[in-house]
């Protein structure tokens, strides 16, 4: 954010609170669920990210956007530390998750808090029921499994679509139903934080426009950061959008100030097509 | 231009003449075989061949129960043995092992794939038979076994790679350890095909001869426990067909169809299976 965008905020902010915390009167009211501090990221020898620092606000919704390449679904992965599963991938910095490192957590513990949807609906070859309960089963919860899956279904909006045929494999859904299936599924464990890396690309405009839906209500459930390449979309569903490019953080503001007035040329340029 | 026209279509027709020849013939070996051996064999399959022992030399009639059971409990040995290896293998090969470890075992799998299976079979008989000075049914289902080790890995490494990667992340985004990834996304994803590869490794060993004949050998009786040589069906088609007695021919041809029967009931039972559970679309 530059300062001849909004002279009153940045007279007192030093530089890192500004990328921490989108606006100053936003900052009163929010707690940051999530906060990536001086984050490189290389894969081998080529480094991805470039000294990232963002907050992820609780219970709002934050976008990446940003052309391809710019390490969105990078930055967004490390989130979940599912770039561990990438060989030679390496991570510099700090990702706290309620004030505590998550690189130093368990992993599989973190990942339960941290869930994450992907491009493309992944659902497992089990029925739309077992696809439900699998984070509830290898987790061993005590809770009946079959009332939470209802439940989770209910809130990704699917309930009424499936809930004569349970048991039916989840590939007979259409794609965007079983991209809410997924929503579902990584409901299912409560996780406090919700990552989607582009859950729309690969849908149709009707299914899109369900799972945006969606989005928006699902904000009181958990906190939810979501990559898009699409910048309506952004505009649309997002509280923050964070705006990347060649793996740096160009601007990160609350995301009716980032679409109207973009305090970078950089943004500017994207945002008006002019690249990207 | 005409003429032009003529010669092309000529040449499709031609093409898909002889392709489909091609094809016809590939299918019918299958039926050739089978008919052959149900006009040869067929009239000496009765209840006795099933229950009773071999006849003494000289006389006719008897069966080969021994040599069924002998079979059966050889195939068991051999997949006990070479099944669990197989596909434990093609886990760590799939989903664990770096790109040199892969290409070394992928490599030494392929190669004990080709090795014949004579050379098998001198490998299990110095290494079970010569130590015990006697052949045994152990020997015999150790060396199917190990002929089953690189035909279970190698089809069992290529299903388990084919199952989309976003099925192993959408599982450990939801907090599953490795191993359980492994255990109830992946291996239930791919089962269709481990269980063919499988079925295919038991269906190519449960022919084979030439590993058996110094290990398992051949024996006119029964063979209790799985110390004692025992009979088995090829090795019996195999001294039946040499014989020069008419009524050995025909009971090899018997054995020979019942052999092949065995096969095509795995098969369509498998398949029978398979057809059933969700699978991956691809």
């Amino acid at each position: 954010m530059e300062a001849s965008v909004r002279p009153a905020l940045s007279v007192n902010l030093p530089p890192t609170t500004v990328t921490n915390a989108p606006s100053r009167d936003a900052q009163a009211a929010l707690t940051m669920r999530m906060t990536v501090s001086k984050v490189n990221f290389f894969y081998g020898s080529k480094q991805s990210l470039f000294d990232i620092n963002l907050g992820i606000a609780t219970n709002k919704v934050t976008a990446l956007i940003g052309p391809s390449g710019c390490g969105k679904s990078t930055l967004l992965r490390t989130l979940n530390r599912m770039h561990e599963t990438v060989r030679h991938a390496r991570l510099e910095g700090e990702i706290l998750l309620d004030g505590q490192n998550i690189l130093h957590q368990d992993v599989t513990a973190h990942r339960r808090r941290v869930g994450m949807v992907f491009q493309r609906p992944n659902p497992f070859p089990k029925s739309i029921f077992d696809n439900v309960a699998y984070g509830l089963k290898i987790n061993g919860s005590k809770i009946p499994i079959a009332e939470a899956v209802e439940k989770s279904l209910r809130h990704a909006a699917l309930w009424d679509e499936v809930k004569d045929h349970l048991h039916k494999s989840a590939y007979e859904l259409s794609g965007g139903q079983q991209q809410r299936l997924c929503i579902a599924r990584a409901l299912a464990v409560e996780p406090e934080v919700l990552l989607l890396d582009e859950p729309c690309s690969a849908l149709d405009p009707i299914s899109t426009a369900k799972i945006e839906e969606l989005l928006v209500q699902l904000k009181d459930l958990c906190t939810i950061s979501i990559v898009t390449h699409n910048m309506q979309q952004a505009a649309r569903v997002s509280d923050f959008t964070a705006f990347l490019l060649t793996g740096q953080l160009i601007e990160f503001s609350p995301t009716p100030q980032l679409f109207t007035t973009p305090g970078d040329p950089r943004t500017e340029a994207y945002i008006t097509g002019r690249f990207g | 231009m005409n003429g032009r026209l003529r010669w092309r279509k000529f040449v499709s027709n031609f093409m898909l003449t002889m392709t489909g020849l091609c094809a016809l013939i590939a299918v019918s070996v299958l039926f050739f075989i089978l008919g052959y051996l149900v006009f040869h064999g067929g009239a000496s399959i009765s209840w006795n061949f099933f229950t009773k022992l071999p006849a003494p030399v000289g006389e006719t009639g008897g069966g080969m129960a021994n040599a069924i059971l002998g079979s059966a409990k050889l195939l068991f040995l051999a997949s006990l043995f070479g099944v669990p290896i197989g596909f434990f293998g093609a886990i760590y090969l799939a989903e664990f092992s770096g790109s040199t470890t892969a290409f070394i075992v992928r490599y030494a799998a392929d190669l004990l794939n080709g090795v014949p299976s004579i050379v098998i079979g001198i490998f299990a008989y110095s290494l079970l038979v010569l130590p015990f000075k006697h052949f045994s049914t152990l020997a015999g289902g150790c060396a199917l076994g190990l002929m089953m080790i690189p035909i279970t890995l190698r089809s069992t490494e290529e299903f388990l790679r084919s199952v989309p990667g976003a099925l192993r992340e959408g599982a450990m985004a939801l907090g599953a350890s490795k191993w359980r990834t492994i255990a109830t996304v992946i291996v239930p994803a791919a089962y269709r095909g481990i269980l063919t590869a499988v079925l295919l490794a038991f269906a190519r060993v449960a022919g084979e001869t030439a590993p058996l004949l110094f290990t398992a050998f051949g024996n006119r009786f029964w063979s209790p426990g799985w110390n004692q040589p025992t009979a088995s069906l090829p090795v019996m088609i195999f001294t039946y067909a040499i014989a020069p007695y008419e009524d050995w021919h025909r009971q090899a041809w018997a054995a020979g169809l019942v052999l092949l029967g065995l096969i095509l009931v795995i098969n369509i039972v498998a398949r029978g299976i398979l057809s059933r559970g969700i699978s991956v679309p691809r």
